[in-house]
């Protein structure tokens, strides 16, 4: 398949750029000419160095993705499985003219590589396909699953961003005192606790028997969804004024949240600890102190600017764990996002449905990849400037 | 030595210095003057920086000092972190040994040349900008004003120390504290840092310990030298008398071990 997918990317900029480098052999003058142009354009861009990055990486980036859609396509069609047997019943798979009528109806009958190009044509129309489970457009579900993730994810992000960024940092201004010993042994509880277990206890604790949290879900019973905006239903809610829902979401949203949170924070905890750790042995860090400024200006100018670079890395990462799906933490709290879908989908071997979560959850990374880059380059000027 | 006209701006007596039960320093006795440069020579390890960084009150957590460090009659070492956090930067500041790494990789040359200026002068931004031209003219920086914008990573090793000198002198300091300033420099642009710090010491008045372990370096440009062996000065005095005749073993060790002067 790949054949018949590498000259429409031959076309792109670096193909004909190889060609008309061989073909320009002949003559020296020709090579002259076409490179000629070029230094000058870099001079141009070199001079808004964050938008020449920014471009570098957006490219990068999109042909990333479309090495992702094919790896999703290849990986999906090596599982071994049929799905005609998986999704037709007893009755069904005895017969070979209902089984040969699903083959063509989802165009599993034609041979891999078509099916590919076809794949990536109607991706380009935003057609992912229709899932043989929920008969409806995988598009449609996702537009539902995300949303729901991405709220929570997104709410576990920011809390342990904060309170592991502060955790790390109020560890490392008092290493190795009492203080730290206690964040270092929260830390390493919270990497190390099973999540599907700590859902369960919380589960349990906090519904079950102190009645604190509402049951699972994203909203109260009885409740309808807020007018679609985002998808997010705090966001939703929050925008369309209706708060008892508002309430009910950050209600429904709280423990998974606050469950996913703690792996999260224990990890960026640690890491936030050892570069502040590192960065505190600077020696730039010392001719601050020299200079006269004052503790805090020295913590959040000079060594909390150094020491993010490591943690946004670790950050971005886990963001993009939680983003792809938390499948157990989703299940047991009954959350209708990406890993309960993906879960969903690769038992009955839904295939349009897993290679639409596939695509998901490598957009995601690039996407967080993308962010975490574009961060370096607008913390540390030494990676936009050369 | 005080002699005559020229009053002591830094006195240093009897400085001891505790460090993980290990004694650093065991009775430092030096004296800088206006317009002069003090040069502290010495092997590693025999505390020359330690004095140094105990002048700004940056030792390391857990350090013990006795003795006295008074500026301009003020005991350094009686205040709280605060009042000491009022004269650092600005009453005494220190020039670091290698340029590529005290200055942050990640602040432009303005922000870490004003940052300071406006805290202990309460200068505006735009004043503190203006002054930070002028320092980088001092230093001789070509195109301060552009400078200012940059990153460390953009400027020569050589540079990067003007600068880090630009840095200190900021606040128009009474005393600095140079810590092997030119270490990390290459020979070629050492000398052009070594002729910068003389003419700002003789311009501004600026009192100068020179902490070096380069004989030639000292030889160049200080006005009094004092050698430093195992935490105790051994040997002090205008550099004439302690390079030509030197009268400590140590001093003369040290002058033996000159490539060129292995003669004398």
């Amino acid at each position: 398949m790949s054949p018949r997918w590498a000259p429409s990317k031959g076309t792109g900029g670096k193909g004909a750029g190889v060609e008309g480098g061989e073909g320009a052999g002949s003559g020296d003058g020709d090579r002259l000419v076409t490179a000629r142009p070029l230094p000058g354009r870099r001079r141009l861009l070199a001079r808004h160095p964050l938008a020449r990055f920014l471009l570098r990486r957006t490219a990068t980036a999109i042909l990333l993705a479309l090495g992702v859609t094919l790896v999703t396509f290849v990986l999906t069609n090596l599982v071994p499985g049929d799905p005609a047997a998986a999704n037709l019943g007893q009755r069904a798979i005895g017969d070979p003219a209902i089984v040969a009528q699903f083959r063509h109806h989802y165009g599993l009958d034609k041979p891999l590589p078509v099916q590919y190009v076809t794949y990536l044509g109607n991706l380009l129309h935003g057609d992912l396909g229709e899932s043989q489970q929920s008969h409806q457009s995988v598009l449609t579900d996702l537009s539902t699953a995300v949303p729901a993730t991405l709220e929570l994810a997104g709410a576990a992000i920011v809390v342990s961003l904060i309170v592991g960024v502060a955790f790390g940092v109020v560890a490392a201004l008092h290493r190795d005192r009492l203080t730290d010993q206690l964040l270092r042994v929260i830390s390493l509880l919270g990497v190390s606790v099973p999540t599907f277990w700590l859902a369960l206890l919380a589960f349990y604790i906090f519904f079950y028997r102190l009645g604190w949290a509402p049951g699972s879900g994203r909203l109260d019973p009885g409740m309808t969804a807020p007018p679609h905006v985002t998808g997010l239903y705090t966001v939703d809610a929050a925008l369309a004024g209706q708060w008892p829902v508002f309430w009910s979401a950050v209600g429904h949203l709280a423990l998974p949240a606050l469950v996913l949170t703690a792996y999260t924070v224990g990890l960026l905890t640690r890491f936030t600890r050892s570069a502040v750790l590192e960065v505190l042995n600077q020696d730039y860090v010392r001719a601050a102190r020299a200079k006269g400024l004052p503790a805090r200006t020295v913590l959040f100018q000079y060594v909390l600017r150094a020491a993010l670079v490591p943690v946004i890395t670790v950050a971005g990462l886990a963001f993009g764990a939680l983003l792809s799906g938390t499948v157990l933490v989703e299940s047991i709290f009954a959350w209708p996002g990406l890993g309960a879908y993906a879960y969903r989908s690769a038992t009955t071997l839904d295939l349009p449905a897993v290679m639409g979560v596939g695509l998901v959850v490598g957009l995601v990374y690039l996407t967080v990849n993308l962010a975490v880059d574009v961060l370096y380059g607008v913390i540390d000027p030494r990676v936009r400037v050369q | 030595m005080t002699d005559g006209d020229t009053v002591d701006v830094l006195r240093i007596s009897g400085l001891t210095l505790d460090l993980g039960g290990a004694r650093i320093l065991g009775g430092v006795d030096l004296a800088l003057q206006p317009g002069r440069i003090h040069g502290l020579a010495g092997e590693s390890g025999s505390g020359k920086t330690m004095t140094g960084l105990a002048t700004l009150g940056l030792l390391p957590p857990g350090a013990r000092t006795g003795g006295r460090i008074e500026l301009e009659g003020t005991d350094l070492l009686t205040l709280t972190p605060r009042q000491l956090a009022v004269l650092r930067g600005r009453s005494v500041s220190m020039v670091f040994q290698d340029p590529s790494t005290s200055l942050h990789p990640m602040l432009s040359i303005g922000h870490q040349l004003t940052d300071h200026l406006r805290h202990h002068l309460k200068l505006n931004r735009k004043a503190a900008k203006e002054r930070a031209v002028d320092l980088l003219t001092q230093v001789r920086i070509p195109n301060p004003r552009e400078a200012l914008g940059r990153y460390p990573h953009q400027f020569s090793g050589g540079m990067r120390q003007r600068i880090a000198i630009a840095i200190a002198l900021a606040c128009e300091p009474k005393v600095l504290i140079a810590d092997e300033p030119t270490t990390a420099l290459d020979v070629t642009v050492q000398a052009g840092v070594l002729r910068l710090l003389r003419g700002l010491c003789d311009d501004l008045g600026l009192a100068v310990l020179l902490v070096t372990h380069d004989l030639g370096v000292m030889s160049a440009i200080a006005d009094e030298v004092s050698v430093m062996r195992h935490g105790l000065v051994v040997e002090t005095g205008p550099r004439g008398r302690v390079l030509t005749e030197p009268q400590h073993e140590y001093t003369r060790q040290l002058l033996d071990a000159l490539p060129g002067r292995s003669t004398v």
